[in-house]
């Protein structure tokens, strides 16, 4: 007979190693299908892990690939603290990209210094508002956020398809699905010659800043981590509730709106069908890897990150199909559930007792 | 001063870091948008990339790469890696190619159904897939029997119209009353999609399934429903052995073996390469003999004539929807036309998306 039960006394820094653990059983677990998959484990996992930041190229691509996963997950930890189970960032990271894409067209070939921000803050504003229509429909209709949220997903691809498709496609561009590249004006500013890495990493370190303040310095970050806790304490204390759901909704929007935008007017430049590896999706592991802690979260989108361009070196050096990424992602979370579950709970196993038989 | 001294460092770093990895033997590189096994689009690309292997010459590939910020990445990686030729073999790879190959002069690029060359180390290649479109357009009009046929279409660039009209031209030639039913999918491959346009096209009459699309999954309803329908891009008679009378097959064997070893001469120069039936470019699988041995005999009169130069798609008198002429008389439309096309022709039902 197996037992389970909760333990009482968890430690808070095991809480925050259990992370790391799961990426060593990840690097262990991946070794192992490597050297299934014929090849010497630990040249391997060089491949996929070393070789693609070795160079500067290499460390620039990384921080690419991790600027919007961590802006996402950082707005998500705020919905997830607070028990807000929102699934479509990849919807509001798209609608943010429309409304900011809209207005970079819509600027076309003016310059100024202002064309910019007003991109950055129309691509916030558009994700905002994509993410209060799940919030609002859940305080004031019930709903469940997890649901609606995730089919708008559906809903702002389609949206964007069609645009890109029709009325803002390129007028000189054949047809193809796709818009004007936006003038040099409305483009995020590259730091270094050569490298792809944009400003846009500033946004996301403010990003993490403001976070850390607001959900450890404020009241309202006070409210949120109650509510998260327990939702009957939080009505006790006399939280506003509804407000509070909008509002995480509201910043988790934002956030993805701005990863949107970020990426069409950093390394794409237009809008096409194509403008997110399902970004939004993945930024979910990020967020629970990273402990729903700002600074976990800026760590966990490396590692991800990584995984991401892991998975495009060693198929190019190793030639191992490219879902291998996907596996490594899938077992970093399998593996942090896994470990959670243990840390929380204990297994006792208890001999049979006669009356049972 | 601090700032200029940095960038600085950082781009003799970044310089040396593509010579350190610079290698010696001659590699090339393919970079593909879906997986090897779609038996589709990539599939061909990976067979002509085997046709390459078979030389003893090396090859990396990189499936489903993403047409968003990713593509750049890889295609430098493999340029960074020491690949001297690379082929990247999606329209959305058009933008990431030219940036790159700006950036490596001494490599090679080929881009396939793109229009930019904008550095002399880029090329552009494409096939006349519509002169295949042509033969089914002539077996479409005599097989059917309600004289509907049912097109899924993938998105409205110059190239799936273009096959859309060579189609119904062709058709008509045969058969006057005939008409072009579309469904817009505006999706490469979604077998979902594609099978629910099948089943649309069929309820609304017609008798002849065609795609240009990816799946087999037109094929596959097709063939569950009775009615006649064409492979697109490699042999899928094997997934609806009673409907299919013909694929449209992309080789892109020659092509390939042909660049690689002119890029490992020396001789290798930029062009914008539209080859056809006559270069094998595009190919027929076999006609199913289900369709009688004397229309089996005219198609492959019809597809020697087009591969000859005999015969052209596009032969006028041509007429646009309205009734407008296109194409005089006795003339052919040129490249350049084809190239641009976004009209339909008479017979074809609907407008085309804007």
């Amino acid at each position: 007979m197996i037992k389970v039960e909760k333990r009482n006394d968890v430690s808070r820094s095991i809480y925050f190693l259990t992370p790391v653990l799961a990426i060593f059983l990840t690097l262990f677990g991946g070794g192992i299908i490597f050297f299934i998959l014929g090849f010497n484990p630990i040249e391997a996992l060089k491949f996929f892990f070393i070789t693609p930041i070795s160079d500067l190229y290499g460390l620039s691509e990384l921080l690419v690939k991790a600027t919007p996963l961590c802006l996402i997950a950082i707005g998500l930890s705020f919905c997830f603290k607070s028990n807000n189970w929102n699934i479509g960032a990849e919807g509001q990271l798209i609608f943010g990209g429309i409304v900011g894409g809209g207005v970079a067209l819509l600027f076309y070939n003016h310059d100024g210094f202002y064309v910019l921000p007003i991109i950055i803050l129309s691509g916030a504003f558009g994700g905002m508002l994509f993410a209060m229509i799940p919030a609002i429909l859940k305080t004031y209709f019930n709903t469940n956020e997890i649901l609606v949220s995730l089919m708008l997903v559906y809903v702002a691809k389609l949206l964007l398809d069609y645009l890109v498709v029709g009325p803002w496609s390129n007028p000189e561009g054949f047809n193809f699905p796709e818009t004007r590249q936006f003038s040099e004006s409305a483009r995020m500013p590259i730091l270094f010659d050569g490298l792809r890495i944009h400003a846009g990493i500033f946004i996301t370190l403010i990003t993490v800043f403001l976070s850390w303040l607001v959900l450890y310095k404020t009241y309202l970050g006070f409210q949120i981590k109650v509510s998260g806790l327990s939702l009957k304490t939080a009505k006790y204390a006399g939280f506003k509730g509804k407000t509070m759901i909008i509002f995480v909704f509201m910043i988790s929007g934002a956030c993805a709106g701005l990863a949107g935008v970020g990426e069409i007017t950093g390394p794409i430049g237009q809008l096409h069908r194509n403008i997110s590896p399902d970004y939004g999706f993945t930024a979910i592991i990020v967020a629970f890897l990273g402990r729903l802690n700002p600074i976990g979260i800026i760590f966990a989108s490396l590692i991800v990150a990584l995984t991401y361009l892991g998975a495009e070196t060693a198929q190019i050096f190793l030639q191992v199909p490219k879902y291998t990424g996907q596996v490594f992602q899938g077992m970093i979370l399998f593996f942090l559930l896994g470990s959670d579950y243990l840390l929380f709970f204990k297994i006792k196993f208890l001999g049979l007792k006669k009356n049972e038989l | 001063m601090y700032k200029l001294f940095l960038r600085s460092l950082i781009s003799v770093l970044f310089l040396l870091s593509f010579s350190l990895n610079a290698n010696a033997e001659f590699k090339v590189g393919f970079v593909y948008v879906g997986p090897t096994g779609d038996h589709g689009w990539t599939y061909q690309h990976h067979e002509g990339r085997n046709a390459v292997e078979a030389l003893g010459i090396k090859t990396t590939y990189v499936e489903s790469v993403p047409e968003g910020a990713d593509a750049e990445r890889v295609i430098r990686q493999l340029a960074q890696s020491g690949h001297d030729l690379i082929f990247t073999t999606s329209f959305g790879y058009m933008d990431p190619t030219n940036k790159v190959a700006k950036d490596f002069p001494n490599v090679k690029f080929e881009h396939a159904t793109g229009y930019k060359r904008e550095h002399s180390n880029v090329s552009t290649y494409s096939a006349r897939f519509y002169e295949g479109r042509t033969l089914l357009g002539h077996m479409a009009g005599k097989m059917t029997k309600t004289n509907t046929i049912g097109y899924i279409a993938s998105f409205p660039i110059p190239e799936v119209i273009r096959g859309i009209n060579a189609m119904t031209l062709a058709a008509q030639k045969v058969n006057p009353d005939i008409k072009t039913k579309i469904v817009w999918v505006f999706t490469w491959y979604d077998p979902g999609k594609e099978s629910e346009a099948a089943q649309a096209l069929i309820d609304q009459g017609a008798d002849i399934i065609m795609q240009h699309t990816d799946s087999t999954a037109p094929v596959q309803v097709a063939e569950k429903a009775g009615v006649w329908s064409f492979g697109q891009a490699s042999d899928m008679q094997r997934f609806a052995p009673k409907s299919i009378l013909t694929s449209i097959i992309d080789d892109w064997a020659p092509y390939y073996v042909e660049r690689s070893i002119a890029a490992r001469d020396g001789t290798w120069k930029q062009q914008d390469t539209w080859h056809g039936l006559k270069e094998g470019m595009v190919a027929m699988a076999p006609y199913n003999s289900a369709m009688g041995s004397d229309l089996v005999k005219e198609v492959e009169q019809l597809q020697k004539d087009l591969a000859s130069g005999k015969a052209h798609s596009f032969t006028g008198p041509i007429y646009d929807q309205k009734g407008d002429i296109l194409v005089a008389e006795g003339a052919v439309a040129d490249d350049g036309m084809l190239a641009g096309m976004n009209v339909y022709v008479k017979g074809v039902e609907g407008d085309i998306p804007q």
